[in-house]
C-alpha cells in the first residue's frame, strides 16, 4: 500500500528545500515536542515496568511486618510461585483461556462471519454486523453482565432449555470456563470479524474466478488460494487477539471472580489476589512479571509479523 | 432437481449467519428488554407494562450522577491530554530525520501491544510512592500514559498525509513552527484527532480495572466501578435497574462508535496497520 509516503517526502524535503534544511536546524528545540509523552511515558508506563523487574524479587506487602520493612527477597518469590499449585492451575487456564476463546474461538468464528457474509444481500449483511459490533463496543463489565444474567438458573439459556424439555443448569458452576470463554468470543469476534473483512475485500475476485474456471471445488478456493493470500491478516490478527484476550480481568472476574474454588483463575485474577486480597504485593508482582514476560514475547512477535517500516 | 440444489446452496449461509445472529442478539436483548420491564427477572420475557421508572430510579440517585460525571471528566480529560501530548510527539516524528527515531517507533508500536493489567500491581505501588493513590489526577495521568503509545503510532501516520508544502508557504509568511502546526497541520488531521480521541475515550470509560486498584474514596469512583458495586450490593435482585443503569453506562461509548465511523473507513486493513 502506499506504505511510506512520510519517509519519502521528508528525505526529499530534506535534500530539496533549504528552506527546511533551516528548520531542522531547530531540531533541538523539536526536542521539546517530544518532552511531555516521554515524562509521561517515563513515570507511568517504563516506572512501572522497572519496578515489577525490581518489586518481583522483594518480600513487599500491603500488612504485617514485611510492610514495614521491605527486603530484597532474590528468587524465593518465583520459587514459591513455581512451587504453588495455584500457579500452575493459573496457566492452565491462562493458556485454555487464550486457545478457546481468542485463538480458535474469535479466529474461527470472525473467520466464518467475514467469508459467509462476502457478496452477500447488504442489508443482511448489515444487520448481523452491527449484531456482532454491538457485543464487541458494550464494556467489558456490562458484558459480564448480559452473561451473568443469560447463563443465570433462571437465565435466557435454561428458559430456552426448559422449553425444549431440558433440565436447567447451573451454568456458572457446572461449567465456569467454558462461560468465559464463550462471553469473550461473544464479545471480541468482531474485532476478527472486520479485519477479516478487509483481508477478504482484498483478495481479487478474477483470482478466485480464474481457479472455479480451472475446475477449483470452493473447499480448495478457500484453502490453496484465498487463505495463503491472507496470511499475514490472520497471523497478526491472532497475535492481537492473544495480546487482548492476555490482559482480560475484568470480564471474569465479574462473572466469577475467578472461580468457583480456581476454576477461572486465569493469571491476571491469580496476580490481583495474591496482591490485593491476600496483600502479598511482592508475589503478585511476581506474578505481574511472567504475565508481562509473555507479552512482551507476544508482542516482539507482534513487530515481527508487522514488517513495518518506520 | 439442479436449481434445487443450487438455491439451498445458496440459502445454506443465510441461515448460518441469521443462527449466529441470534445467538449473539439473545443476550444483548435480555438488557434492552429488562431495562423496560417493571417485573425484570434474569430472563428474557415479554413484559406486562412498558415503564421508565428503573431509567428514572437510576438518574435520580446523585451517587450514579456524580459516578457519570466523574467518568466523563475522567475519560474527557485523557483524550485531550493524549490527542494534546501525542500530537505534539507526532511532529518531530513525522517532520524531522532524526537518529534515534526508527527504534524510538518501534519501541512505541511495542508498547502499544503490552497488557496493561501486566502492570497494575507495581502502578499501585508507584502510586503509594508518589502520594497519588486514591487522586483522580493520578489517575489521569496514568491513564494518558497508558493511551500514549497507540495515539502517538497514529497520529504520526495521519500527520504524514498531511503535506509539507502547506506547512512551508505559512512558514514563507512567517509563521513559526508551532504555528504553523496549529493553524495548517491540526485542522487538516481533525478526523485522525477525533479518531485517536474517540477512542482513547472509549478505552477509558469502559475501563474497570484501573480506577478500581487505584481509587479507594466512594465518592470519587467513576462509573464503570459504581456499576459494578451496584451489581454486587443488588444485581441479583434489581435486575430491571441493572438493566437500565448498564445501558445508560454503554450509551456514550455506542453513540461514540457510530460518530467513529465516519472517520474509520479504513480502519481495518491490518495492511494498512503498518502504513508509516
Amino acid at each position: 500500500m502506499d506504505a511510506n509516503p512520510v519517509i519519502s517526502t521528508s528525505t526529499s524535503v530534506d535534500s530539496k528545500s533549504s528552506l527546511h534544511k533551516r528548520k531542522n536546524k531547530k531540531l533541538l528545540s523539536s526536542l521539546l515536542f517530544l518532552l511531555p509523552s516521554w515524562i509521561l511515558l517515563l513515570i507511568f508506563f517504563i516506572g512501572p515496568i522497572l519496578l515489577t523487574f525490581y518489586f518481583a524479587f522483594t518480600n513487599l506487602s500491603l500488612t504485617g511486618s514485611e510492610a514495614q520493612a521491605t527486603q530484597f527477597v532474590g528468587f524465593s518469590n518465583f520459587v514459591n510461585m513455581f512451587q504453588d499449585p495455584n500457579f500452575r492451575i493459573s496457566v492452565i487456564k491462562t493458556i485454555l483461556y487464550l486457545l478457546f476463546s481468542a485463538i480458535i474461538g474469535q479466529q474461527v468464528l470472525g473467520f466464518i462471519l467475514a467469508l459467509l457474509m462476502k457478496e452477500k444481500n447488504p442489508a443482511f449483511r448489515r444487520v448481523i454486523g452491527i449484531i456482532v459490533i454491538a457485543g464487541w463496543v458494550t464494556p467489558e463489565i456490562v458484558v459480564a453482565f448480559c452473561w451473568v444474567a443469560f447463563l443465570n438458573d433462571s437465565g435466557t439459556l435454561n428458559m430456552i432449555l426448559q422449553h425444549m424439555g431440558l433440565k436447567p443448569v447451573a451454568w456458572l458452576f457446572a461449567f465456569p470456563m467454558t462461560s468465559v470463554i464463550i462471553a469473550n468470543i461473544w464479545h471480541g469476534t468482531a474485532f476478527s470479524m472486520l479485519v477479516f473483512q478487509a483481508a477478504l475485500d482484498d483478495v481479487p475476485k478474477s483470482i478466485e474466478e480464474a481457479a472455479v474456471v480451472d475446475g477449483a471445488s470452493r473447499f480448495q478456493v478457500l484453502y490453496r488460494i484465498v487463505l495463503p493470500m491472507i496470511k499475514g491478516s490472520v497471523v497478526t490478527n491472532m497475535i492481537l487477539v492473544t495480546l487482548q484476550t492476555l490482559g482480560v480481568f475484568t470480564l471474569i472476574y465479574a462473572m466469577t471472580g475467578g472461580g468457583p474454588g480456581t476454576s477461572t483463575q486465569t493469571l491476571p485474577i491469580f496476580m490481583y489476589n495474591q496482591a490485593f486480597v491476600n496483600y502479598q504485593l511482592g508475589y503478585g508482582t511476581a506474578i505481574s512479571l511472567i504475565l508481562l514476560l509473555i507479552g512482551v514475547l507476544v508482542s516482539l512477535l507482534y513487530l515481527k509479523s508487522m514488517k513495518v517500516k518506520v | 432437481m439442479k436449481i434445487k440444489s443450487k438455491k439451498l446452496e445458496r440459502s445454506i449461509p443465510y441461515i448460518i449467519l441469521a443462527a449466529i445472529g441470534v445467538l449473539f442478539l439473545l443476550p444483548l436483548l435480555w438488557v434492552l428488554i429488562a431495562s423496560v420491564d417493571p417485573n425484570a427477572n434474569s430472563s428474557i420475557k415479554v413484559p406486562s407494562a412498558f415503564t421508565a421508572d428503573n431509567f428514572k430510579s437510576v438518574l435520580t440517585d446523585p451517587v450514579n450522577i456524580r459516578a457519570f460525571i466523574i467518568g466523563l471528566l475522567l475519560s474527557l480529560g485523557q483524550g485531550l491530554l493524549v490527542v494534546l501530548v501525542a500530537g505534539l510527539a507526532a511532529y518531530p516524528l513525522s517532520r524531522y530525520q532524526m537518529k534515534y527515531k526508527k527504534h524510538f517507533m518501534f519501541t512505541i508500536l511495542f508498547m502499544t501491544s503490552l497488557p496493561i493489567t501486566a502492570v497494575m500491581v507495581p502502578v499501585y505501588q508507584l502510586f503509594i510512592y508518589l502520594k497519588l493513590q486514591d487522586s483522580l489526577w493520578g489517575t489521569m495521568l496514568f491513564l494518558t500514559a497508558a493511551g500514549l503509545p497507540y495515539a502517538i503510532w497514529m497520529l504520526k501516520n495521519f500527520m504524514d498525509a498531511v503535506p509539507l508544502e502547506l506547512e512551508e508557504s505559512a512558514w514563507i509568511d512567517g509563521a513559526s513552527v508551532w504555528e504553523g502546526l496549529r493553524r495548517i497541520v491540526a485542522p487538516l488531521m481533525i478526523p485522525g484527532i477525533c479518531t485517536v480521541g474517540i477512542f482513547t475515550f472509549s478505552g477509558s470509560w469502559g475501563n474497570f480495572f484501573v480506577p478500581y486498584i487505584l481509587i479507594q474514596s466512594p465518592e470519587k469512583l467513576p462509573a464503570s466501578v459504581t456499576i459494578y458495586q451496584f451489581f454486587g450490593n443488588f444485581g441479583m435482585v434489581e435486575y430491571g435497574k441493572l438493566a437500565a443503569f448498564s445501558i445508560l453506562y454503554t450509551f456514550p461509548a455506542i453513540v461514540l462508535y457510530i460518530f467513529s465511523q465516519r472517520f474509520m473507513s479504513q480502519g481495518f486493513s491490518l495492511g494498512g496497520a503498518s502504513k508509516g
